[in-house]
């Protein structure tokens, strides 16, 4: 099967960096997540003939991939669980379908259709979920997905990405691509930040290390959630704390390895993701660390009960609990904790 | 337009161990007698109500005709059989065994421990493309099957038994109405009417009639037509060129086994042996030896 070469995201998506003047700048927004995707996908489709777009009428796909491959674009209509049940029986005849809705009409309204169709079968459907989080941000709590790691990794033989760094998101695209198997990849809505410092490249199941300290292990899933532990990290390293920050945005299967090494002879490890403390994140660290190591683990998740006043979307996330100053106390605890025990 | 008429082979993945069955539908390789068939369906149905757990023996044996004249002269190679009412898992497992898909002993061991044959069918059994027994899947399932053979120009046939009482699911309809938009061809959803569901019967649950209305309101060639009728029904369940059809096959819960017939105790039942040996007797099984 050929393969198109994933290009540098980066060169693709010029980066906006108009701020009003009078502002304090703001970290550089990166490229839109649908449109990163959209491009990934048309580079799939043309290089393999497998690939076919099923859309629940989530809009903007029929103008692009609709336009270029007419024959292989199919709207099943604003229906999430046939969107699941059409995609296994094209998969079953070798198509490759990439599904498209929003992550909570993915895991929770089409789940059991996800779970028994498409997982069951171990067929190669990928499952693009955009507003996962809180990325809906204004459209409320129906549009929120706080809930779809928890499913998806209770799915078990579902491959399930996060990428932390809106730059990755072609890279991701094309190499879930390459498994044999389902894959879910968790979007957001709207550009995000771009994560200072290094970027090491993507690797699809292997946890990326962007900084590297020795006191205590921030480990995050998504672009938000990453974006505060590499601010927290910044501010930890001032008062004299050094953290390793973690982009663990393969939740399946996990880079244990990758994940114990980053968090082996430190004070403790702080999680950091954009969902429900229970079954993301936190648990799959907790899961591998626990196991091994004698650290303790603090999760910060969305806790609280969301949608209630309308906020952006890091500022929702920032109320519920996730901040750049909960992963900073956090991790300042951890390493009290260690020092008075010294 | 290029697309795939087989799945490829993919590179191993460590994510998604490889498992293989062949989930190919069960077909005849010599045509076979429906009459024959259906009444060795309705047989192996009461011998598996009479295991351990018992079984949905009514839906299996109101659908035993249906399923007959399906796999003993309808299917042909490459065509594909969903059964949505996955619950009449005693009909399909009796086919596979008749169609030499699974071996006949392992239908002594029906639901008991070691065995592949769940009270509903599974993932990996042989000529098992799809795990059923959750409602209102096997229409989408099968609208994708027919998706795909629409692009790929080719004229292979879908077929799919769906429950009446199933109809209740709203997914049903989703995928109705795509095959209708789409005026799928080869596409043909057989309904085994038969009036019941748990609690009684479906118009007093939630009413399904005039369901051919339904179907063709929906862009479908409705048929309505005897269950029973072995010629009828192969008449009935052809494939049309121009679009999907439903077949609303009208039955009689239980058909076959007088005890069981109309009755809605009948849905699910654990047969005691001298229960065994007079269904079988009344499906004019001579009365020997002892029963599973």
């Amino acid at each position: 099967m050929s393969r198109t070469p994933t290009a540098p995201p980066a060169a693709a998506h010029p980066v906006a960096t108009g701020q009003p003047a009078g502002q304090d700048p703001q970290p550089a927004l990166g490229p839109d997540p649908r449109t990163a995707y959209r491009e990934a996908l048309l580079e799939l489709a043309a290089a393999d003939h497998r690939v076919i777009c099923l859309d629940s009428d989530t809009g903007g796909l029929e103008k692009t991939f609709g336009k270029q491959f007419p024959d292989r674009y199919i709207n099943v209509g604003i229906a999430e669980a046939n969107l699941m049940t059409v995609a296994a029986g094209l998969a079953r005849r070798g198509f490759v379908p990439y599904v498209h809705t929003m992550a909570t009409f993915a895991t929770m309204r089409a789940g059991e259709f996800l779970k028994l169709d498409v997982v069951g079968n171990r067929l190669p459907v990928r499952v693009i979920a955009t507003h996962g989080g809180l990325a809906a941000a204004h459209f409320g709590t129906s549009h929120f997905a706080l809930e779809d790691l928890a499913v998806t990794r209770a799915l078990a033989d579902l491959a399930v990405v996060v990428p932390g760094d809106p730059r990755h998101i072609g890279a991701a695209t094309h190499q879930l691509h390459e498994l044999s198997g389902p894959g879910y990849l968790r979007l957001g809505r709207s550009a995000t930040p771009v994560p200072p410092g290094p970027a090491p490249e993507f690797r699809l199941g292997r946890a990326r290390v962007l900084r590297e300290g020795a006191d205590v292990t921030l480990v995050a899933a998504g672009p938000l959630p990453l974006l505060f532990a590499l601010e927290a990290a910044g501010e930890l390293a001032a008062d004299g704390i050094e953290a390793q920050v973690v982009d663990l945005h393969t939740l399946h299967p996990l880079d244990r390895e990758g994940l114990l090494t980053a968090c082996r002879g430190r004070a403790g490890v702080v999680t950091v993701e954009e969902h429900r403390p229970q079954g993301g994140l936190g648990d799959a660290v907790a899961e591998v660390v626990s196991a091994e190591l004698a650290l303790p683990i603090r999760r910060l998740a969305v806790r609280g009960r969301p949608g209630l006043r309308v906020a952006g979307q890091r500022a929702a996330l920032e109320q519920l609990g996730v901040s750049t100053g909960a992963v900073v106390d956090a991790a300042r605890h951890l390493h009290a904790r260690t020092t008075a025990a010294r | 337009m290029a697309v795939p008429t087989t799945s490829p082979p993919r590179p191993p993945d460590p994510a998604h161990p490889a498992v293989e069955a062949d989930h190919s539908a069960a077909v005849p390789t010599t045509p076979l007698d429906p009459a024959q068939m259906a009444r060795r369906i309705r047989e192996d149905a009461v011998r598996m109500a009479g295991g351990p757990e018992g079984a949905h023996v009514g839906g299996s044996l109101s659908c035993a005709d249906l399923m007959a004249v399906l796999h003993a002269q309808l299917l042909r190679p490459g065509d594909s059989f969903v059964l949505s009412k996955g619950h009449a898992a005693p009909a399909l497992y009796s086919v596979l065994v008749q169609l030499g898909r699974l071996p006949a002993e392992e239908l002594d061991g029906y639901t008991r421990p070691g065995s592949r044959l769940f009270g509903h069918p599974s993932h990996d059994l042989p000529g098992v493309e799809f795990a059923t027994g959750s409602l209102g899947h096997g229409l989408g399932l099968s609208v994708g099957l027919a998706i795909a053979e629409q692009l790929r120009g080719g004229d292979r046939h879908v077929y799919t038994v769906l429950g009446d009482g199933e109809l209740q699911e709203g997914s049903v309809w989703e995928a109705a109405l795509l095959a209708g938009h789409r005026k799928l061809p080869g596409l043909v959803a057989a309904v085994d009417r038969n009036g019941l569901q748990i609690t009684g019967g479906t118009e007093g649950c939630v009413g399904l009639e005039p369901l051919d209305a339904k179907f063709a309101a929906f862009g479908w060639e409705a048929r309505i037509v005897d269950g029973h009728d072995l010629s009828a029904l192969h008449e009935a369940l052809q494939p049309s060129p121009a679009g999907p059809v439903a077949v609303i096959a009208r039955t009689v819960k239980g058909r076959g086994v007088p005890f069981l017939e109309g009755r809605v105790a009948g849905h699910y039942a654990k047969l005691k042996p001298d229960l065994v040996r007079r269904g079988l007797a009344a499906l004019g099984q001579p009365v020997a030896g002892g029963t599973s």
